[in-house]
């Protein structure tokens, strides 16, 4: 069996946010496990997200000598959350519940940026 | 329903360490050593007695083993249990199931931390999720901070309901002599000073203090041979939800709501019913979160039950007596001191900060980053 992991590192590779569902009972799930967090079935298929999501929470972070950068919480379509950061954006900028989209950049990194209303 | 724990076992001593700043070269083993001789002194005991112990540790991985050793005991009964800052109230319900079930007869609670003396830094899981690692979130302050930010978006929970917060718990720390900081604080020195990750400020955060402490529990019948008032232990849960923030299902409700309803259940009681409330407040929001899922009042109105002083000496409700973590001290985990500092209220001990005639009180536990919740409920011999 392949890691979980390294499974979803490499479709970062790719450019894709790969993310579980469990065929037992349809849910998704994220991170990626070897068992349905919800149910605790085996059965989980991999799917790649559209990418697109609303902020859910997020703070700047404040620390010596370098530019403010945020942590957000962002829910994705599919119906799970992950943690990122939205890219692009002053510190003054209302965030929650805002609609984003991924973007995978050559770091493998998934970060998001505002989508204009 | 299971034969209930309530009133089964009591604290019959507790004693602090050192607390502060300790001299160099102290260990977190040389404070438990401290608080353990004093607590059991209290209780008219001594190691020679103690044949149950519960501890945790960020610095000793087999704390149970570390400790024993120390303290030149050889335990029959040892409960290692780390769910974070909330171990020790947890540590409280599994020693009184373990008095109960005759494991042990004497149980010893212990914890203490040089982090201050040592690094000036909060010893705390630095090892991140793996998928959370990529971000760069500052452990444990940003994650708490995301559960702030959440509550003002719902709610409209306000910078200055957060603020008073710590200017509540300054208020307390100023009647207690043991208490770090007690210089005045006010809402405008919380919320102009350094921001540390939004909306959090370095004064939303909790004290990076050494200290430790040690509580000692029998079953009851003993206790009332004791010297000191006994202090009943009436109910008690735990609970978890989550173990990373991203995890967490809603950052504005915590599983305080179950480890709460747990721990009223067993004891009988509901929020109304207490006297005193000792809330784990690692950072300003937490008071806020937990006053909210312990039924002291409606979910999305903890910024205003806290504000204005409500919960600072002279308010509707005594919360965080001794100054909490915010004012008096955080040793890394800082539930053992929740539970001394109610056993204090109970006994009627507390001098300018007590509580008139407190006879309940509950102490509420954190772990993590708002992972474990650990309610206990505490009662003098009126409430058994
Ligand atoms: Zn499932």
């Amino acid at each position: 069996m392949d890691s979980p992991h390294h499974r979803y590192l490499s479709g970062l590779q790719q450019r894709e946010l790969r993310y579980q569902r469990c065929s037992a009972c349809a849910r998704t799930q994220f991170y990626p496990r070897t068992l349905c967090r919800h149910c605790g079935s085996a059965e989980l298929d991999w799917l790649t997200s559209s990418g697109d999501g609303v902020v859910y929470s997020v703070t700047w972070l404040y620390a010596k000598d370098t530019p403010p950068s945020n942590i957000a919480l962002i829910d994705v379509a599919e119906g799970f959350r992950m943690m990122s950061t939205v890219t692009g954006v002053p510190t003054d900028v209302p965030l929650i519940g805002r609609a984003v989209r991924a973007a995978i950049a050559d770091d493998a990194v998934v970060r998001f940026e505002l989508v204009a209303p | 329903m299971t034969d209930s724990l309530r009133g089964t076992t009591a604290v019959v001593g507790v004693a602090e360490s050192q607390l502060g700043l300790v001299a160099p070269g102290l260990t977190p083993l040389d404070l438990m050593g401290q608080a353990s001789h004093a607590a059991l002194a209290e209780a008219g005991l001594t190691t020679r007695d103690v044949d149950g112990l519960f501890t945790a540790s960020s610095v000793y991985p087999a704390a149970g083993l570390d400790t024993a050793e120390y303290l030149g005991i050889q335990p029959r009964y040892i409960d290692g249990t780390v769910v974070g800052g909330s171990s020790f109230v947890s540590h409280v319900l599994h020693a009184a199931a373990a008095l109960r079930a005759g494991l042990c007869e004497v149980a010893l609670v212990t914890y203490a931390s040089t982090q201050r003396s040592n690094a000036g830094k909060l010893v705390a899981r630095t090892q991140l999720n793996a998928y959370e690692a990529p971000y760069g979130p500052r452990f444990p302050v940003s994650m708490y901070a995301l559960a702030a930010a959440r509550h003002m978006h719902e709610f409209g929970t306000t910078r200055e309901q957060l603020a008073d917060v710590a200017v509540a718990a300054r208020e307390w720390a100023r009647l207690n002599p043991k208490a770090f900081s007690r210089d005045p604080l006010t809402r405008e020195d919380v919320i102009n000073a350094r921001m540390v990750s939004s909306p959090l400020t370095v004064r939303d955060c909790c004290l990076v203090t050494d200290g430790g402490g040690a509580v000692v529990l029998t079953p009851a019948e003993r206790a009332r041979d004791l010297p000191r008032p006994p202090v009943y232990l009436l109910g008690a849960g735990e609970a978890t939800d989550h173990a990373t923030i991203s995890q967490m299902p809603d950052l504005t409700t915590t599983s305080a709501v179950q480890s709460g309803r747990r721990a009223y259940d067993m004891a009988g009681l509901s929020a109304s019913d207490i006297d005193v409330v000792q809330l784990y407040d690692a950072f300003t929001i937490n008071p806020i979160l937990f006053l909210e899922d312990l039924g002291f009042c409606a979910k999305g109105e903890g910024g205003a039950f806290v504000a204005d002083g409500q919960i600072a000496p002279g308010g509707v409700l005594p919360v965080n007596t001794n100054g909490g973590g915010l004012s008096y001290c955080h040793p890394g985990m800082y539930g053992i001191l929740l539970i001394i500092e109610a056993v204090r209220q109970l006994r009627g001990e507390c001098g300018d900060r007590q509580v008139p005639d407190a006879q309940t009180a509950l102490t509420h536990g954190n772990g993590g980053v708002l992972s474990s919740q650990v309610t206990a409920i505490f009662g003098t011999e009126a409430t058994v």
